[in-house]
């Protein structure tokens, strides 16, 4: 028997049930990886050679194309977003488990567009992303004149018409499309598959150990056919095009609350804010002003692309994207002094390294892996710090646990570095500050009652922030 | 950690650069000599410029070195210059829009992924590009333009091939296929997929007879043009435009005594062309080509202005040509040795050396004799000079106008 380590890395969210339940048919013994799982790191009862680590999916297909991992399962959107750009890469398809079944389409606001008529456009076309490598090629193959695409976080699904032309927006044949978009074009479809390291693949004869998961695969199930309902086109409260509104963005997921209890503070009240229904475009009692929730991370681009005049994200996303784009006109226009975290660089309590130039100063064999949410911070601190050889590793979300396994050293927020403690992890550096700021462009207010409203908002909101803290 | 070279990409040794510039000046001065001018693009561009034509394939654009800028927070990209007509037509309309004939030439890298990194991605070419001039004449001097640089760089037994964009798309439009079918179709011919066109026929039986004989066209100069007169009379008539231009271009191309073959179905690479298509092969390794684009600066949003072009690719050619038989006498070779005291005495003798036409350099301690046609030692004592020439006779000198003298003898 092969004694060799093989190592499996498993999705957590949507796909994690009925990969757990195929897994357990196959006898892996992966005992743990469940619905209820509060581990990352997972041994095999069965098979004494095999472990797991759950991840985001989207890390997925970067941690077995590095080779982190010998074998992996996630959605082939991932897959595919990552082979658009990387075609040479170390990814393998290995089979198609035949669940998770979905469709990635190109899709714009209800009766806005066809994709002949975006064919012969030459004014550019805003694509808006969080597949941003299948976006361009999207654009290429549908033989676009002039286009750009927007990386996001998510919440593509509320940026057409006004943000962006097209959102590449993933979706179950019940959920699509989300309201007020209508496909324009399927870019691909989306089932689960099992994917190999393609060295790991020869080198650990990887093909006996899956037969028993080709075996467990459920029958096929009859797809059923995406609905096309027509969908009247939605009037939006949301009104771009009158050039007094102050457009301003408010963050989605755990900032909401303490959002929403600044602007009350403010005296700022809104109908649906905190959404449980997923509403992205509350209304608001301010006059000509209006307002979109999406995430923090993607507020510092739209902002510099004038899609968003005012925007609540924090200091640390500001700061990724001026690392990457040092002459954007963003910039922060109040500290709002919620969510105090610290951004750290932070490596393994195994290592003997005490402070960043021990690792610069380290001989290395292979190069540094560094890993982050923050991808354009981390590549400046390592460019600055001047790290020999390094690799990034972008991640999505709990990156503590990276360590010391899939990466070597990582930039990261703490609010009190408790969690990182209980990961053996130690602080080496601290980057700098961050709190909830409001941001703003140095572009000129399309006119004077515009800019003294967002100079009103931009005020009410820093004496807010005062008060509370 | 060893230092290692990025995949897909070459050195060019001294030896290398030999050739490299070798053909360099041998393309500069044939451009020179028919009026052509030297331009320089840029090596970042947008990536617009590449797609706003519509012309490049899909599979093509996908290869593209495209990123984003410190700059590129519209989300607009840049791409590494993945071919050199389009910079050029750019450069056309930016600057030198009201000249009625540009006639422009350069020597540009161009970049393209390749996915085994075994070909290089990065690749040099020299092209010509005359824009405002109408066919055939114009397409006529593109091509003897190329064939005038071969024979400077003494490569033999070339191979001409000939085909034209509007029969390939006249056809496609006969087939019947959708709009889309057509655009893959004509896509496919132009990625270097020569059996596109026979798959079609299976599609179109009665159109097989057409098809065939166009195929068959390959390798038959002579007689050509009434055969496909023949041929396109009656199954495609509103060809004729085309073969009359094909014709008059392959009667003036005989009458001057080339030799050349039509190969209708081959169009790799030339995704932007509207009419005469010419490639040039050595040993079935394709070593330049050219054509006539006359949509495309219209498409990029100039003026209707009709324009070809022709690239040859300078890493083919390096490994044809035979340095030696193409470098003219070079000056002889000084080294010149002076004693530590002398030093900066050896560095004026130099100097005047090559003020006098001479190749000259101070020994620094690992040249050798052997690689120089004379040595020239400097003393502090009398004879201050003293040459060795290659069969190691010495002659002294006792100034540095003597010394000249003494060499010039």
């Amino acid at each position: 028997m092969n004694k060799t380590k093989i190592k499996i890395a498993l999705p957590k969210g949507r796909l994690l049930g009925d990969t757990a339940a195929l897994l357990s048919r196959a006898g892996w013994g992966l005992d743990g990886y469940d619905e209820q799982t509060r581990f990352y790191h997972i041994e095999s009862k069965t098979i004494s050679q095999l472990s797991g680590r759950v991840f985001h999916e989207k890390d997925i297909p970067i941690q077995v194309a590095i080779g982190n991992y010998d074998l992996g399962i996630c959605g082939s959107d991932w897959i595919e977003e990552l082979l658009a750009k990387y075609p040479s890469s170390a990814l393998m398809k290995v089979e198609d488990l035949k669940y998770g079944e979905g469709a990635l389409y190109a899709a714009s606001a209800v009766g806005k567009a066809t994709v002949e008529a975006l064919r012969a456009r030459r004014e550019t076309i805003r694509i808006a992303s969080e597949y941003p490598n299948l976006a361009e090629f999207f654009a290429i193959n549908a033989r676009l004149k002039h286009f750009s695409v927007f990386p996001l976080w998510g919440g593509a699904e509320v940026y057409p018409p006004e943000s962006a032309d097209l959102a590449l927006v993933g979706g179950t044949t019940e959920d699509f499309p989300p309201y007020g978009l209508m496909p324009i074009s399927q870019v691909l479809s989306i089932s689960a598959f099992l994917i190999a390291n393609r060295e790991s693949w020869k080198a650990k004869e990887l093909n006996k150990m899956i037969a028993p998961i080709e075996q467990a695969l459920m029958p096929e199930k009859a797809a059923t056919p995406l609905k096309r309902e027509k969908r009247q086109a939605t009037k939006n409260r949301y009104a771009a095009s009158e050039k007094d509104v102050v457009r301003l963005a408010l963050p989605d997921g755990h900032q909401q609350a303490p959002t929403q209890k600044l602007l009350e503070k403010a005296g700022i009240r809104l109908d649906d804010y905190p959404s449980r229904k997923g509403n992205r475009r509350p209304k608001i009692n301010l006059d000509s002003v209006s307002v979109k929730v999406i995430r923090p991370q993607d507020m510092p681009p739209q902002v510099a692309n004038d899609n968003f005049d005012l925007a609540i994200t924090g200091r640390d996303w500001l700061t990724e994207h001026l690392c990457q784009f040092p002459s954007s006109p963003v910039k922060e226009l109040a500290d709002l002094k919620l969510g105090r975290v610290k951004v750290v660089a932070v490596v393994s309590l195994e290592l003997d390294i005490n402070d960043i130039r021990d690792l610069s100063e380290s001989e290395q064999a292979l190069p540094i892996r560094v890993a982050s949410e923050y991808i354009n911070i981390a590549d400046r601190y390592a460019r600055d710090n001047r790290l020999n050889r390094y690799r990034l590793i972008p991640t999505w979300g709990a990156s503590e646990a990276f360590l010391p396994e899939d990466a070597d050293l990582l930039i990261e927020n703490t609010q009190t570095g408790r969690t990182l403690a209980q990961h053996n992890l130690k602080i080496i550096d601290t980057l700098f500050e961050s709190t909830a700021c409001l941001i703003g462009s140095n572009r000129q207010a399309a006119s004077p009652d515009k800019k003294e409203r967002m100079e009103s908002v931009t005020q009410t909101l820093r004496r807010a922030a005062e008060e509370i803290s | 950690m060893k230092i290692q070279r990025s995949k897909g990409t070459r050195d060019l040794s001294p030896q290398d650069m030999v050739s490299f510039r070798l053909i360099e000046s041998a393309f500069r001065d044939c451009c020179l000599k028919w009026g052509y001018q030297e331009v320089r693009t840029p090596t970042l561009e947008y990536l617009h410029l590449f797609t706003a034509t519509g012309t490049l394939t899909p599979s093509m654009l996908s290869k593209v070195y495209s990123f984003l800028d410190w700059d590129g927070w519209s989300g607009e990209r840049v791409v590494l210059r993945p071919d050199g007509t389009i910079p050029i037509s750019r450069l056309y309309i930016d600057s030198m829009a009201k000249e009625k004939l540009a006639k422009l030439f350069y020597v540009a890298n161009i970049f393209m992924f390749e996915a085994t990194g075994k070909k290089s991605r990065e690749r040099w070419q020299g092209g010509a590009e005359l824009i405002g001039a109408k066919p055939p004449l114009a397409d006529i001097e593109l091509v003897m333009l190329a064939l005038e640089v071969l024979r400077e760089l003494k490569i033999e037994d070339i191979e001409l091939r000939l085909s034209h964009a509007g029969l390939i798309k006249t056809l496609l439009a006969r087939l019947a296929l959708s709009a889309e079918e057509q655009v893959g179709m004509f896509d496919r011919i132009l990625d270097g997929d020569t059996k596109a066109l026979e798959k079609l026929k299976l599609k179109r039986p009665e159109l097989e007879k057409t098809i065939d004989s166009l195929l068959a066209l390959k390798g038959k100069p002579s007689g050509f043009s009434k055969e496909l007169q023949k041929i396109f009379a009656e199954d495609l008539p509103e060809c004729k435009p085309y073969i009359e231009n094909c014709t008059r271009i392959a009667e003036f191309l005989e009458a001057m005594g080339y030799d050349y073959r039509i190969d209708i179905a081959s169009g790799r690479g030339f995704e932007y062309y509207t009419g005469m298509i010419f490639q040039i092969f050595k040993d079935e390794e394709k070593i330049g080509g050219g054509g006539r684009y006359d949509a495309l600066i219209p498409l990029m949003g100039g003026k209707d202005v009709p324009a070809s072009g022709f690239a040859l690719y300078l890493e083919r050619l390096m490994a044809l040509i035979k340095p030696k038989a193409l470098s003219t006498p070079q000056p002889p070779r000084i080294l010149v040795r002076a004693e530590v005291a002398m030093a900066r005495e050896g560095f004026d003798i130099a100097g005047r050396l090559h003020k006098a036409g001479y190749r000259a350099e101070c020994y620094l301690g690992a040249q050798k004799e052997a690689d120089f046609d004379w040595t020239v030692d400097i003393k502090e004592k009398s004879p201050k000079f003293i040459v060795t020439n290659q069969s190691k006779k010495k002659f002294e000198a006792q100034t540095a106008d003597e010394l000249l003298a003494l060499l010039k003898k």
